[in-house]
């Protein structure tokens, strides 16, 4: 089921002040930005760093390598030697971790408020203060081939949607997995890393998202003191690698050792500050919203109950992404249903989007889901400080969370279906087929043809 | 190490009026019961216009008496109550923006209501939730349908190695007790399951004698006694539940080997465990933070994936039920590793066994689990959680207030003489999951 992940202002629910009059931005001289987002709730404060650096800039032979990187990034500055950081952090009760996506890297730390100088500390040493020893390293890369393993290698769904993106796009970056090609992982040195790092890791390249019981000039002057030494550095330069328009259906089968069939159908689409009418990014979020945004929305109710085709399905779309994302739709047939049934039942309700207006009590619907959740997302801290994060790293600004319950509220009926005839056509979609073959690995398996015959 | 300590100015002088949660105080718990005789925690949070609702009824698996009845019970019920069909009930909810979560698991099942306070959302969030509750109506139809997709989700379980490992564990663990099946149950007892099954445990397990209520949000004294009036009129008055059968110790070490077509194997060792009321519980849990309950800063993690590169993931935990739940330890390595990572995780226990944690060891995770018990209140979502686990087990009240003092009071030397009491490796169950002749091994680069 999709959940709404960026919401905005309290549309009167609240007596709060509205979200922006409790975020402040200042940057350093070094380029750093600092943005805080009071909450004075619990006396806890989550710091981020955010670098805008994360698969969707690595280029052919390095795939994986700032997921790399984030690894090394606990193996220890001159300072501080490997594993220290999370020592440090740890002692001091905090909670830490981080992760790499397409488009960023982040670490995060949850403190008690009165820790927030250690957390500052540390990441501003290991900005630009990795050692990054080589025989740290040496172990490290087994650790991440062995979680490429356990997430991809072993995970025949897992292994499906890494292929559906690989297919999917041409000249796009996000054809890559996060994690890498185990190919590139095997080749990849320290050396690279290193120089990796040297080209992303600087102020000038960062975000720092402070949010919690803090008092933002004193955040800033704390900021000032740790970042503030460091240099603003010539960082590297992303090429464009724009993904060439797509001239018809593309199909790819993954038969790997599984019990049950998978389905994914992706529509090369538009996100916020993409090509296109402002308003798309948000009509394409709506219309996953009326497909997916809870049980009573149309997947779960006619493809889930009613027809009973679907197991489980999903429709996702994230608008706030850097480089052109995909309007997608998974699930798993229902028993005594094929993949190809529900890839036709998709396909239908895709084709009623375009053809029917969609009925004012579903708009209504999602616009009271929206203003609900801006209030529930408020109860996490680490949440609030996140968007702020995932907005900036993509090269949009953190206001647009402000004004996200307005422009949704903004979509028509006309508008979804505009973007539906736009984007979600025949010669702009990719499909991804997991045909299960046999646990034992002997045997071809007999009683897949229903599941595997969506070639066509 | 030393740190410039980093003090905020108290904050703004309205928002201090407004706090639940005084800075470095715990949450103010009330507690009562509903006439029908549910217990009630309730922790009044004005800041948010929200409210969090949790129901949780001791009506798990371990009561069931077909595997598989609990967890399907837990799902038809919003599948179906009054005069509303599972459409007519998601529309209810959602409409006016409300996410309702349910679950069942061994010793729990639950229902969780998050609404905002405003009209109509609150009023048609209750009214639903009392009706799920006190009129569910399990139809056919979707029995029918439910059973089907569990049949689905029971085959997209055989496909994991992660899944495979654990059931096998928890079987090999408890063997007769109610503990030992899957809370998914098997494909031959779900396909079995009958509608007067599901009706027959309802009424059983989900009775107010049965139930606590947890209500976190902006509503006051009088507010949170209606509405927990309200969600459990419905419920009947019913028994509390017997205590469950004791958890039988194993008599020897066994090792099971399972074939399966991955390019990692995946390792489970175990025992049963301790019980959520055991005296042990804060030696139990203070010195599993040393050992392998601490991510990163474990000594698992450091012998296993810091100095070896064996393993993305290695941990070890203490479950505890309301009767012995697990401990458990796990990992995952490439296939030709697995005896070495095993050797390095059980050296690693053993080692902790017979020496404990050193006095750094043991102040850097109480310095952790008390500097961090703040980020454990730190919302609305998380306390409600607390509040549920609080009654079921019987918890005390103060449990929150003397969290940080109970872990402050274990010593090196209680952690080493619990671990050595409770924790016999020579009857471990250790369960391996990956291939078992190279000839099955998949693609994969090793």
């Amino acid at each position: 089921m999709r959940k709404l992940i960026l919401a905005a202002a309290l549309l009167g629910v609240t007596a709060l002040a509205p979200a922006d009059e409790r975020v402040h931005e200042q940057v350093l001289d070094n380029g750093l930005k600092v943005i805080v987002k009071e909450d004075h709730r619990a006396p806890i404060v989550t710091s981020q760093v955010w670098y805008k650096v994360g698969s969707s800039y690595e280029h052919g032979g390095l795939t994986g390598i700032s997921h790399a990187l984030e690894h090394m990034m606990f193996k220890g500055t001159e300072r501080h030697g490997p594993g220290k950081f999370s020592e440090i952090i740890s002692a001091n009760g905090g909670d830490e971790n981080a992760f790499t996506s397409r488009d960023y890297t982040a670490y995060f730390q949850s403190l008690a408020k009165d820790r927030l100088a250690v957390a500052f500390e540390l990441e501003a040493d290991r900005m630009r203060n990795l050692t990054l020893p080589a025989a740290e390293y040496a172990k490290e890369i087994e650790v991440v081939k062995e979680e490429r393993r356990l997430r991809t290698e072993d995970s025949p769904t897992a292994l499906t949607a890494e292929r559906f993106s690989a297919t999917a796009y041409l000249a796009s970056p996000y054809r890559n997995p996060v994690i890498g090609w185990m190919s590139d992982l095997d080749a990849l040195s320290v050396d690279e890393v290193r120089a990796w790092y040297r080209t992303w890791y600087a102020p000038n390249n960062a975000t720092l998202v402070v949010a919690g019981d803090v008092d933002p000039q004193q955040v800033f002057a704390l900021a000032a003191r740790y970042f503030g030494p460091l240099k603003a550095e010539r960082t590297g330069v992303s090429k464009p690698r724009a993904e060439p328009p797509q001239d018809g259906i593309k199909r790819v089968l993954v038969k790997a050792p599984a019990k049950e069939p998978y389905l994914i159908m992706g529509y090369k689409a538009t996100q916020a500050g993409g090509a296109g009418p402002d308003w798309e990014p948000y009509a394409l979020e709506m219309l996953a919203s009326i497909l997916d945004g809870g049980s009573s929305a149309r997947l779960d109710r006619e493809l889930v109950r009613g027809s009973e085709v679907a197991a489980s399905v999903d429709a996702d779309y994230n608008a706030f992404t850097r480089l052109p994302e995909m309007f997608s739709l998974d699930g798993t047939p229902g028993k005594g249903h094929s993949v190809g049934d529900l890839e036709q039942a998709l396909r239908v309700q895709v084709e009623r989007i375009k053809n029917e207006p969609v009925s004012p009590g579903e708009l209504e619907r999602v616009r009271n889901q929206v203003i609900a959740s801006k209030v529930f997302e408020q109860d996490s801290v680490f949440y609030q400080a996140m968007q702020i994060g995932q907005l900036e790293s993509v090269g949009l600004s953190w206001r647009l969370a402000d004004q996200y319950v307005k422009r949704l509220s903004a979509v028509t009926a006309d508008q979804v279906q505009a973007v539906a005839r736009k984007y979600l056509t025949d010669d702009n979609l990719t499909v991804a087929v997991l045909a299960p073959q046999p646990m034992n690995g002997k045997q071809p398996r007999t009683d897949a043809p229903g599941d595997v015959h969506v070639l066509r | 190490m030393s740190f410039a300590k980093y003090l905020t100015a108290p904050a703004v002088l309205l928002s201090s009026l407004l706090f639940a949660v005084p800075v470095g105080a715990v949450p103010n718990i009330q507690t009562w019961h509903t006439a029908n005789g549910a217990q009630v925690l309730f922790v009044e949070a004005p800041e948010l216009p929200m409210l969090n609702v949790r129901l949780v009824f001791n009506a798990g698996s371990a009561r069931e008496d077909r595997p598989g009845v609990a967890t399907l019970t837990n799902a038809m019920l919003s599948q179906g109550a009054g005069a509303w069909n599972a459409d007519q009930i998601a529309e209810r909810l959602e409409a006016v923006g409300s996410d309702l979560e349910v679950g069942s698991l061994r010793d729990m099942a639950w229902v969780s209501l998050r609404t905002l306070i405003r009209a109509p959302a609150l009023d048609t969030s209750l009214g639903t939730l009392t009706t799920l509750l006190g009129d569910p109506t399990f139809p056919g139809p979707d029995l029918e349908r439910l059973r089907k997709n569990t049949l689905v989700a029971l085959g997209q379980d055989e496909q994991e190695p992660r899944t495979v490992g654990s059931k096998a564990l928890y079987q090999a663990l408890y063997d007769t007790h109610p503990y030992a099946h899957d809370p998914t149950g098997t494909k031959e007892s779900v396909t079995a399951i009958t509608r007067a099954e599901l009706i027959n445990h309802f009424r059983r397990y989900y009775v107010a004698k049965n139930t606590v209520v947890a209500l976190v949000g902006a509503v006051d004294r009088a507010q949170a006694e209606r509405i927990a009036d309200q969600v459990t009129s419905g419920l009947a008055k019913g028994e509390s539940v017997p205590p469950l059968a004791p958890v039988m110790e194993l008599s020897q070490g066994r090792m099971e080997r399972l074939d399966f077509p991955s390019t990692q194997t995946h390792v489970y060792v175990g025992q049963p465990g301790i019980s959520r009321t055991d005296p042990d519980y804060f030696p139990l849990y203070v010195g599993n933070h040393v050992l392998g309950g601490n991510g990163l800063v474990s000594l698992l993690s450091e012998e296993v994936r810091e100095k070896r590169g064996l393993s993305y993931s290695v941990y070890s935990y203490f479950l505890p039920m309301q009767q012995r739940g697990p401990f458990l330890m796990g990992l995952q390595t490439k296939n030709r590793q697995t005896e070495q990572a095993l050797d390095v995780l059980m050296q690693t226990l053993r080692r902790f066994l017979q020496e404990g944690p050193t006095e750094a060891e043991l102040r850097d995770a109480k310095q952790n689990l008390t500097g961090g018990f703040p980020l454990q209140i730190a919302s609305n979502a998380k306390i409600v959680e607390q509040l549920a686990l609080i009654g079921f087990y019987g918890l005390p009240l103060d449990y929150l207030a003397t969290f940080n003092a109970k872990v402050e009071a274990v010593t090196a030397t209680q952690v080493r003489e619990a671990f050595q009491r409770r924790l016999k490796p020579d009857r471990f169950v250790t369960i391996v999951v990956g291939p078992t002749q190279n000839a099955n091994t998949r693609g994969g680069a090793e």
